[in-house]
């Protein structure tokens, strides 16, 4: 590509056709000498969704951003903006707004000044862009602060101005890396509220990175799941939740049990589970079995499994010992463990609890309908 | 800390006997430079500004003032640019070898004055630059620019690594990113570095008597009058000097304090 100037880049590309992505990233590829941080990747994002991208440290999730932003060279592949390979664009030229970990605001410039940074940047005029950068602090609650230093705001309101300084330029997409990580737990909660809502409000795209799941699922349209440079599971947060593809979207997002078994076919033609901790049955339709005897995995949810003192004729069930309980909110999650060793969590309300009367040490009887189960083949 | 009556006075005395112990000679030195005696003795003569008068008709002397003054004008800017380049770098990059590039570059005023004064004699001589001015100013840049770069180097540490990066995502081109964050961050830090190669500069004998041959700047004037007769003119340049040099470490010191409480506060 040769180089453009900005009078050139500032020009709408040509208008996308409905098929085609805002952002789509083909076959991407990064490494760092010998380790490869992202492994040949494909994603799609389409225009004016949320995306969040989570995962574990180190699976890629941000070194992803870093590469749409251009802070980091692509190894291999090609990343298209609106139908545009952006590739070789420099980080200036991408029109990528960022909303940084470390917030990143000037620091030597007043809240209003930090605002209007991009537009000075682009080349608008003083008035207008003053005009503008206040319209925007007023859109996010700062109207006031305008001629603050920046460093005397609080947390939540250094997060606005960040927010504010992006979205002033107007661009298409948004990039969030982690930023709630720095606020306290009830501040974030209501930032998140407030970040749906603004992008619900302004149908832009904002691509947002995280490790936590609360962010991830109350907020995104979609999420993606990282592992090791890879797409593990894209979805909305239902579809992800519900039906995790694999047993490591599974054991990321907690509260499920996953039992290790081979399906076995019985003579009637029923497919059964069969593994250390019992036989279990499952829906036919998930069973989907090539073959008999390959390991798979059986997921079931803990607010889907019920606890009882003693065995009854439940389709499926497994006696436990109680190991542990957590009081969260209105809820408890009893954690339990099969005679194999295999741990179950189960959700139970406060007064189920109550009156089911268990202690650590005491036996248990743990159950759930086969429609519940949920079969990864991995 | 609560401390009694008593000690609080002790205290006082003992910092009060040490800065006495440490200032006293520079204060007799600025006392004769006044007094009207040809010898330092007590008690005092007259006041006088006659060494002062003496010294500024000495040719020698103000040609020794000149060169200190031109040195250090060269000296200071270049130096002050190396050592923020070096700053930036480090900041800035990583590459392998980064470490030992920085040990390096923080050497020269460890190494004894002697040895770097001979290594730089021989150096200079070679290629036919001993006794001039310019191998006066290439001797002090080597001298000066490391604490130009440890000063930088203080500032850059504080700077959030994103913040560049922050400007060239909001549309700023390399450069203006630089222009518009790096400078601004670092622009006291950069005035204090060049105060403080100044006063260097404005100090440094001993390499200067190695390789400036009768290029004289006034410490080396100093040295020379002392190696010819005790002469009150001595106590004069020396008040001027010690002024000098102690105003321009007073304004970097000024500089970067100022600096650490805008960022502490």
């Amino acid at each position: 590509m040769t180089f453009q100037s900005n009078g050139a880049t500032a020009s709408k590309p040509q208008v996308p056709s409905m098929t085609t992505p805002h952002i789509s990233l083909k076959n991407i590829r990064k490494t760092y000498g010998e380790y490869v941080a992202v492994e040949n990747l494909d994603l799609d994002i389409e225009e004016g969704k949320f995306i969040a991208i989570m995962g574990p440290s180190g699976c890629g999730k941000s070194t992803l951003l870093r590469m749409l932003a251009g802070l980091e060279d692509v190894s291999g592949g090609d990343i298209m903006h609106e139908g545009r390979l952006i590739n070789d664009l420099s980080i200036w030229e991408r029109e990528m707004p960022m909303v940084w970990q470390s917030l990143a605001l000037f620091p030597f410039l007043n809240v209003r000044e930090n605002v209007e940074f991009g537009l000075r940047m682009k080349g608008v005029p003083t008035k207008e862009r003053k005009e503008r950068a206040l319209v925007w602090l007023k859109k996010l609650g700062l109207d006031g602060y305008a001629d603050r230093g920046v460093t005397q705001l609080s947390g939540g309101q250094r997060q606005r101005v960040a927010l504010a300084r992006c979205l002033v330029t107007e661009p298409s997409v948004l990039l969030l890396d982690e930023p709630l990580s720095a606020l306290d737990a009830h501040l974030s909660v209501q930032m998140q509220g407030e970040l749906k809502r603004l992008q619900r409000e302004l149908g832009i795209t904002f691509i947002y990175v995280t490790h936590s799941h609360s962010e991830a699922f109350s907020m995104a349209d979609t999420v993606v799941i990282m592992n090791e440079g890879k797409i593990e599971q894209a979805g909305s947060p239902e579809d992800i939740y519900l039906r995790p593809k694999t047993a490591f979207v599974a054991r990321f997002l907690g509260g499920t049990t996953i039992f290790d078994c081979k399906p076995r076919r019985r003579k009637s033609g029923e497919v059964v589970l069969e593994g250390k901790d019992g036989t279990f049955k499952c829906m036919p339709d998930q069973a989907l079995l090539s073959e008999d005897n390959k390991q798979v995995s059986l997921i079931v949810r803990a607010d889907q499994i019920s606890v009882t003192p003693e065995g009854g004729w439940a389709e499926n069930q497994v006696a436990c010992q109680v190991v542990g309980e957590e009081f969260v909110g209105a809820l408890v999650n009893l954690r339990l463990e099969t005679a194999a060793g295999t741990p179950v969590t189960v959700q139970l309300q406060q007064r189920d609890m109550q009156a089911l009367d268990v202690e650590i040490g005491s036996g248990v009887n743990a159950s759930w309908n086969p429609e519940d189960g949920h079969i990864i083949h991995s | 800390m609560r401390v009694s009556a008593f000690t609080r006075r002790l205290t006082l005395a003992f910092v009060g006997l040490a800065l006495a112990f440490l200032y006293a000679p520079i204060l007799t030195n600025f006392v004769f430079s006044l007094n009207s005696d040809r010898f330092p003795t007590i008690p005092l003569g007259d006041f006088t500004l006659d060494w002062y008068r003496l010294i500024l008709m000495d040719d020698l002397v103000l040609s020794a003032f000149a060169n200190t003054i031109k040195v250090a004008l060269i000296v200071a800017p270049i130096a002050t640019f190396m050592g923020f380049c070096a700053a930036y770098a480090d900041y800035r990059f990583n590459f392998v070898g980064k470490k030992l590039v920085l040990i390096f570059a923080l050497m020269p005023p460890l190494v004894p004055l002697v040895v770097i004064g001979l290594a730089m004699l021989a150096y200079l001589s070679r290629i036919g630059l001993s006794g001039t001015l310019p191998a006066i100013i290439i001797s002090h840049i080597v001298l000066t620019s490391p604490f130009a770069m440890a000063i930088i180097r203080l500032r850059f540490s504080q700077i959030d690594a994103d913040l560049e990066f922050a400007a060239q995502n909001l549309g700023a081109s390399n450069w203006r990113a630089f222009k518009e964050v790096i400078i601004p961050s670092v622009k006291t830090s950069v005035l204090a570095a060049f105060l403080l190669c100044m006063a260097v500069s404005f100090d440094e004998y001993a390499v200067t008597w190695f390789v400036g041959g009768l290029e004289e700047t006034s410490s080396v004037r100093i040295l020379s009058f002392l190696q010819s007769a005790v002469s009150p003119r001595i106590n004069a340049i020396g008040s001027i000097t010690f002024i000098t040099s102690i105003s321009l470490i007073l304004g970097a010191q000024f500089l970067v304090i100022r600096r650490l409480k805008k960022d502490a506060s």
